[in-house]
């Protein structure tokens, strides 16, 4: 039987297929989709932890208890589980225990580009990265079976166009669970105090022997050996690009990328007189191959930012940066992405922006803000950083901090990486204020749960943290909870709280415009009337979707050069514009 | 076709017009018609009302979900402007749809930007054949708005050497029961336009 599948649709058949029944994760673009087809399948535990290390620990956790366990996360999320991930490659995994890392070359939806190859080798930990959805699927079993060979855990890393891409799979008959749960006490090799650390430190190079003999025979690093004149050695993704545009070529596919079958590869450079490297991002294997004394053209040509396609192949082999041209020559509008229409996020920063403040933002859709016009936030670093960045920037900024130090947090966002922050915060005595944007859901990533929802990825209702108490419990006095898309109101809410000594904590309650149990049921379309419009251009200046400009529309005994226009088939009548409009327009 | 030829379509419009329901459409149906196919897309960002794009690309054997430049056959776009956003990735003979609608970006709004004007017209004296059609009204007639994308799969649907009946099929096993009707409707009225 075959599908059409996305390799994140792939890569929970293929581990649903191998038996797997345990998976934890944080939602991330492009690793969402793979939680998200996973918790379907029959008979499978899936959750959205809090965050990746924690996803991390509690499927360490799941594996030493025998099972076979699946963390999955994008590739900054894995920066977050670091600390478990290098030290449960010391103690091993009992059961079998798989770590995906979805990667982003070109930052589609990222802070960063960079290149979790390079954990596999810094971990010790080895690494299978697929090209199509077909080998997803195939090579999350494949990982799976490696784990539990060499009792390690073990990295699948795709890449956003491996994630995203459709394509035809074929499929299997899912694998019967077998239930090998128990306690296996064993204290030497589980507990990572020094003394036993450093024996489980020379076991991880035993396994390293082991693996560097195993590569050399794994069926998925690939030799077709077609013109000996020109060869590529390439992995994942780029293997699919250069065969598009060199299919004569002779390849080495390296389906594992760490560590590297040394003897194959010395065996490809003997019957291959030219060889290229093509690989996104870092000289990865590149460095590697040239520390074997091998031959190889890489960076020279090739670029080290953004994904490649097999233009970009194609043009660095070939020398000719003569891409294709567009005929049309004038500048084009760009169409950023933006606020949805009714998003509470726009009141928030509408309000914001009035206040002349310094913002710290944070990862979430309301970093779109930045943009002109809202230009609400003016710092975006990682998950979480808002608030510690906020406490950092005013007590380096003394008395000329005072009142103008803001921070800005969603509620998934805080809930993953803000509440120690918060805490230090609270516990330093900060004069900043932060504000945490609760949507009630986790919204750029697609409506995920998480504890502040009150139910779980697999759809059970859950312990719903209650923020105003929890920020209260880290030590918070200065709290308001406020309705964002009630313009006036928050405007109060933040002057006052600017104007406070110590920490302050805004909570902006309301529901994402795009949640459906939200229980918010789209208003009647506002209307702009025609007769009041003054075409001051103030509504325009939220940014709102369905709100246009129409020009030329001009009226006498007015300076008006146009109108706004409200489309009625986006707007859902939250009302922001017409609480802004002077003249009463909008109603 | 020839065993190493893949042709490539573009869907090209902004977030939320059914874009990426319209591609994967397509290539059911093009699976359904025996062929190998693969399509790229992003998800995230762009579905914020920002700019989509989605690579189809199909023959006997597809390696890249993604056309280099100079390469696309048809281009299927979904807002009128949005035509023009993509065109280094079209062979000079290649086919192009486009929704007539207009969806203003930020910058046309604020005054930063104007809204290009004769469009149709410089795609008809760049390229082979440009079809425009005004797929939201036809989608009103059809039923609903937002069948839109099934009025602009109607019109692919003519250029493409796939029999009706296998887009018609895909297409009811692609909507709750309620809706394929109006789908149906709507991609005869692409069909038709």
């Amino acid at each position: 039987m075959k599908a059409l599948m996305s390799g994140n649709e792939a890569i929970a058949r293929g581990a649903y297929e191998a038996g797997v029944r345990f998976a934890a994760a944080y939602p991330g673009t492009p690793s969402t989709e793979i939680m998200e087809q996973f918790c379907k399948y029959e008979g499978v535990y899936a959750e959205w932890s809090t965050n990746e290390k924690v996803a991390v620990e509690v499927a360490i956790g799941a594996a030493l208890a025998g099972e076979k366990a699946m963390a999955v996360m994008k590739h900054v999320g894995v920066n977050v589980a670091a600390d478990p991930i290098f030290t449960v490659s010391y103690t091993g995994i009992n059961g079998a225990l798989v770590i995906v890392s979805a990667d982003d070359p070109s930052m589609h939806s990222s802070q960063n580009e960079q290149d979790n190859r390079n954990y596999a080798r810094f971990a010790k930990i080895p690494m299978l990265e697929p090209a199509d959805a077909d080998e997803a699927k195939q090579y999350i079993k494949l990982a799976f079976e490696i784990s539990a060979r060499f009792d390690t855990p073990v990295f699948l890393r795709s890449t956003t166009r491996v994630s995203h891409s459709k394509s035809v799979v074929h499929l299997d008959e899912p694998g019967k669970y077998e239930d090998k749960t128990g306690f296996v006490y064993n204290a030497q090799k589980y507990v990572m105090v020094p003394v036993n650390a450093r024996t489980q430190r020379v076991e991880v190079e035993k396994r390293e022997r082991l693996l560097n003999d195993f590569v050399e025979t794994f069926p998925e690093n690939k030799m077709e050996i077609n013109n000996p004149e020109v060869g590529i050695i390439t992995a994942g993704m780029p293997y699919n690009y250069s065969k598009e545009v060199f299919p004569d070529y002779s390849y080495l596919k390296l389906g594992m990328v760490y560590p590297l079958p040394e003897k194959m590869i010395r065996d490809f450079a003997s019957k291959v007189k030219k060889i290229y490297v093509v690989e996104e991002l870092d000289p990865y294997l590149e460095e590697q191959i040239k520390a074997l004394g091998v031959k190889v053209i890489g960076k020279e040509i090739f670029p080290y930012t953004n994904e490649f396609d097999p233009g970009v192949i194609k043009d660095a082999i070939e020398g000719n940066l003569q891409r294709a041209a567009s005929p049309y020559k004038e500048s084009l509008a760009a169409r950023p992405p933006n606020l949805c229409p009714g998003c509470p996020h726009r009141g928030l920063f509408y309000a914001l922006s009035k206040h002349k403040a310094y913002v710290h933002g944070d990862i979430g859709c309301y970093t779109l803000s930045y943009m002109k016009p809202l230009q609400g936030l003016h710092s975006c670093i990682c998950m979480g950083a808002s608030i510690g960045m906020a406490h950092g920037m005013s007590k380096a900024m003394k008395a000329k901090g005072k009142g103008k130090v803001v921070g800005v947090i969603g509620d998934s966002t805080f809930l993953h990486s803000g509440i120690t922050s918060l805490l230090n915060l609270a516990y330093n005595n900060s004069d900043a204020l932060i504000i945490i944007l609760d949507n009630s859901t986790t919204a750029m990533t697609g409506m995920q749960e998480h504890p502040g929802t009150g139910y779980t990825l697999m759809g059970k209702e859950a312990k719903k943290v209650n923020l105003k108490d929890l920020v209260s419990v880290l030590g918070i006095e200065n709290i308001e909870v406020i309705d964002p898309l009630d313009y006036k109101a928050t405007r109060s809410a933040i002057k006052e709280e600017l104007a406070k000594d110590g920490p302050s904590v805004i909570i902006a309650q309301r529901p994402c415009a795009l949640f459906k149990r939200g229980g918010i049921k789209p208003k009647p379309a506002l209307k702009v009337d025609t007769d009041k419009c003054e075409g001051c251009r103030s509504c325009i200046g939220l940014n709102c979707p369905p709100i246009a400009w129409k020009k030329g529309v001009t009226k006498e005994g007015s300076k008006r050069k146009g109108v706004s226009y409200i489309d009625a088939a986006l707007c859902n009548g939250c009302g922001l514009c017409a609480q802004i409009c002077k003249f009463g327009a909008i109603s | 076709m020839s065993d190493r030829e893949v042709k490539s379509i573009l869907f090209a419009g902004v977030g939320g017009q059914g874009i990426l329901r319209a591609s994967d459409i397509t290539c059911e149906v093009i699976m359904e018609a025996g062929f190998d196919v693969k399509k790229s897309e992003v998800h995230g960002m762009a579905q914020r009302g920002g700019c989509v794009t989605s690579h189809v690309r199909y023959g006997k054997k597809v390696y890249s979900p993604l056309a280099k430049t100079g390469s696309i056959q048809t281009l299927v776009s979904f807002e009128k402007m949005e035509s023009l956003r993509y065109l280094q990735f079209l062979r000079k003979d290649a086919a192009i749809i486009v929704n007539t609608e207009e969806i203003n970006p930020p910058a046309v709004n604020m005054g930063d930007d104007p809204y290009p004007e004769d469009i149709i017209g410089f795609l008809k004296n760049h390229y082979g054949k440009v079809i425009g059609l005004n797929a939201a009204e036809l989608a009103q007639k059809a039923g609903n708005i937002k069948t839109a994308n099934v009025v602009l799969l109607g019109a692919l649907s003519n250029l493409m050497n796939i029999d009706k009946s296998v887009w018609q099929d895909v297409i009811k096993k692609s909507f709750p029961e309620k809706l394929v009707k109006m789908n149906l409707a709507a991609f005869q009225m692409g069909i038709d336009a």
